[in-house]
């Protein structure tokens, strides 16, 4: 199996699963699906520059040829965005589950397996009254 | 040569649009807690010389040809630059305007009050979007949309509230796959091309081997959509009623020129690297966006969805415009952008002050007892709604007037007409329905809550330095329209753009500069 054929089965695959995760109803598959296809995307970032085994990026005295450096400079960036921006939206949802008391993406609480409507009010109350303040805000 | 320092500094001055907001986040990040009043000082001073920056640019721009400013000294295609030409500083002196009137507001409501970091992030988000008007470099480009969409998701959750927090994580969730996709359209542009830069990319992209053409218009379409969902475009459209409506009105009213970014980078690139391929596409998809805009608002229960869904109604009017793609029709795009950003904002802000002064039933289009300041508020919101649904005698007319005039020559002019002159119908309908319940009618059930905020008429100087400027647009339409003619122009101009940007003409560094007296 060629180098190529493994490396574009990985971002597809990986493609594949992002997409399927990302459009699911609650936030933690959304979460892990926006992921994927940040990994997906950094995998196809670095095999823009073509791929070559065992050549270096910058310089080196012995090498006969040289690989691209500048898409993994950008992969690099790819990875610290995506980074930070998974962070943000972890805690985002994280704060959101806890304010209304569901985790579905579109607010709408699902009866099957979230806390019914009476309840939800006494839940969110005890969450709130000792949950760690996530963003470091007083509370108004 | 004999180069002084202020020249220099002259050079310099096209990196101060993104050096003055950085600064002053920073400045105002140190003030936020002890002295609020210091951070909104700084937030606010640096909006207003962002203004004249801006205006020192266009008169710069005004009179010469695209100018690049090499950041790191290395020239164009290697190094990343900074471009400067008409389009650029027309959309600066946009944003710097927008940005100062909101600011100000902020500071006058209290909306600062709501959470520690409103001014730092506001900078930030200046800082994003004059970034990705500078810029010469695409993956830069991609940078500098993250920066204003990372500043973005701060101000959309400023102030809080379950209700935020929901559209919060939407609006996030499809900024990240936006961005996903935005480096799949980059990447593929540079495994095609073998550059980033865009007159580099121009420059390539027009010697393609046959095989490969299909490659780079593909990737070119992955960008253009991408484009296309920060400016709201029809089937990409669905994010922005929810986020805009749900985060606080001052907020939005910035947020009426992020999706003027989106229209920024189509008018940016697809003319000067991918030419036509967009055409067919683009204009349907622009017709749909304006009816389903303005019939939108016809729908709206809550004054806020009324500019949300007239933003994207507007929106789509500019895009017909641009999606023309020759001279006039730039020129008549060029002339609406500022207009239909400065109307959206102006509406917003009003919108903001009718929930604050009215003190009940929140934005919600419904009668309520009558309450101090309605008069004011009633001419606001019908100068914002007549500048929107584009009516004379502001300058939305001119901007429409032009439009059409331009489409003329377009084989779907009948479509154009059609759609405009029904959907500025639909748009005059759903204002004067709001309106006139929300002013006219009145309802004195509802009990006005013992802490409401009494009207402070000062907090209206925002809205109406905003009117000031769309008055100013239309007396000054004359030199206003001459300006685009020379801006679209200018961006159709390929070889200019490409000679001003790669020529071998010294690009002014302040390295270079200051060793050679």
């Amino acid at each position: 199996m060629s180098m190529e054929f493994l490396i574009a089965t990985a971002i597809g695959a990986l493609t594949w699963a992002g997409i399927y995760l990302s459009l699911r109803g609650r936030t933690f598959p959304v979460v892990l699906g926006v992921t994927m296809l940040s990994y997906a995307i950094n995998l196809f970032l670095f095999a823009i520059g073509r791929l070559k085994v065992g050549a270096p990026p910058i310089f080196s005295e012995e090498a006969a040829t040289y690989t691209d450096p500048l898409p993994q400079a950008l992969v690099l960036t790819a990875i610290v965005i995506s980074f930070g921006m998974s962070a943000l939206v972890v805690v985002l949802s994280l704060r959101t589950f806890l304010e209304t008391g569901t985790d579905q993406v579109d607010g709408e609480p699902d009866p099957a397996i979230d806390p019914l409507d009476g309840d939800r009010d006494e839940w969110i109350k005890r969450r709130n009254a000792h949950r760690i303040d996530m963003l470091g805000e007083t509370r108004p | 040569m004999n180069l002084s320092i202020s020249d220099n500094l002259a050079a310099s001055l096209i990196a101060a649009p993104i050096m003055l907001p950085s600064l002053a986040g920073t400045m105002a990040l140190i003030f936020r807690r002890r002295r609020r009043i210091v951070a909104a000082g700084i937030s606010i001073g640096s909006t207003a010389l962002q203004v004249l920056i801006a205006v020192a640019l266009l008169i710069r721009a005004s009179q010469s040809d695209p100018t690049p400013y090499a950041m790191g000294d290395w020239p164009a295609p290697f190094g990343i630059v900074l471009v400067l030409d008409q389009l650029a500083a027309w959309m600066l002196l946009l944003t710097s305007v927008v940005g100062f009137a909101v600011a100000t507001h902020a500071a006058l409501t209290k909306l600062d009050r709501k959470g520690w970091n409103f001014h730092p992030i506001f900078q930030f988000q200046l800082l994003g979007i004059n970034g990705a008007f500078l810029t010469g470099d695409l993956f830069n480009l991609f940078v500098f949309f993250e920066v204003l969409l990372i500043a973005s998701y701060g101000l959309i959750l400023h102030g809080q509230g379950a209700r935020r927090l929901t559209s919060g994580v939407q609006y996030v969730v499809v900024n990240l796959t936006g961005s996903t996709l935005f480096l799949v359209g980059l990447g593929i542009l540079y495994g095609v091309t073998g550059t980033l830069n865009m007159a580099d990319m121009a420059a390539r992209g027009a010697q393609l081997a046959q095989g490969d053409r299909g490659l780079f218009l593909a990737g070119g379409l992955v960008l253009i959509a991408v484009f296309a969902l920060k400016a709201a475009l029809l089937p990409l459209h669905l994010w922005l009623p929810r986020a805009y409506s749900s985060t606080a009105p001052a907020v939005a009213a910035l947020f009426a020129i992020m999706t003027k970014v989106g229209a920024y980078s189509i008018i940016r690139t697809t003319p000067l690297i991918f030419g036509d391929v967009a055409e067919p596409i683009l204009l349907p998809a622009a017709l749909g966006t304006i009816v389903l805009g303005f019939a939108g608002m016809l729908a709206a229960r809550g004054l806020r969805d009324l500019a949300a869904f007239g933003l994207i109604g507007s929106t789509g009017t500019l895009l017909v415009a641009i999606a023309l793609f020759d001279g006039d029709g730039l020129a008549a795009a060029l002339y609406y952008l500022p207009h239909t950003t400065i109307a959206a904002a102006l509406l917003f802000l009003t919108v903001d002050l009718i929930v604050r002064w009215r003190g009940v039933e929140g934005d919600a289009i419904v009668p309520t007892p009558r309450f101090a300041g309605a008069s004011l508020l009633a001419f606001l919101f019908l100068a914002g709604g007549v500048a929107l649904a584009g009516l004379p005698p502001l300058s939305g007319f001119f901007g429409k007037l032009l439009i059409l005039d331009a489409a003329l020559v377009s084989p779907h002019a009948a479509w154009i007409w059609g759609v405009i002159l029904v959907t500025s119908l639909i748009a005059v309908v759903a204002l004067a329905r709001a309106g006139s319940t929300v002013f006219w009618k009145h309802d004195d059930t509802p009990e006005l809550p013992e802490d409401r905020e009494p009207p402070r008429l000062v907090q209206a100087l925002p809205c109406l330095f905003l009117l000031a400027l769309l008055v100013g647009l239309t007396v000054f339409a004359g030199p206003a329209t001459r300006y685009t003619q020379g801006t679209a122009a200018q961006v159709l101009d390929k070889p200019l753009y490409l000679r001003s940007v790669l020529g071998t003409a010294t690009t002014p560094s302040p390295n270079a500069q200051g060793d050679a007296p």
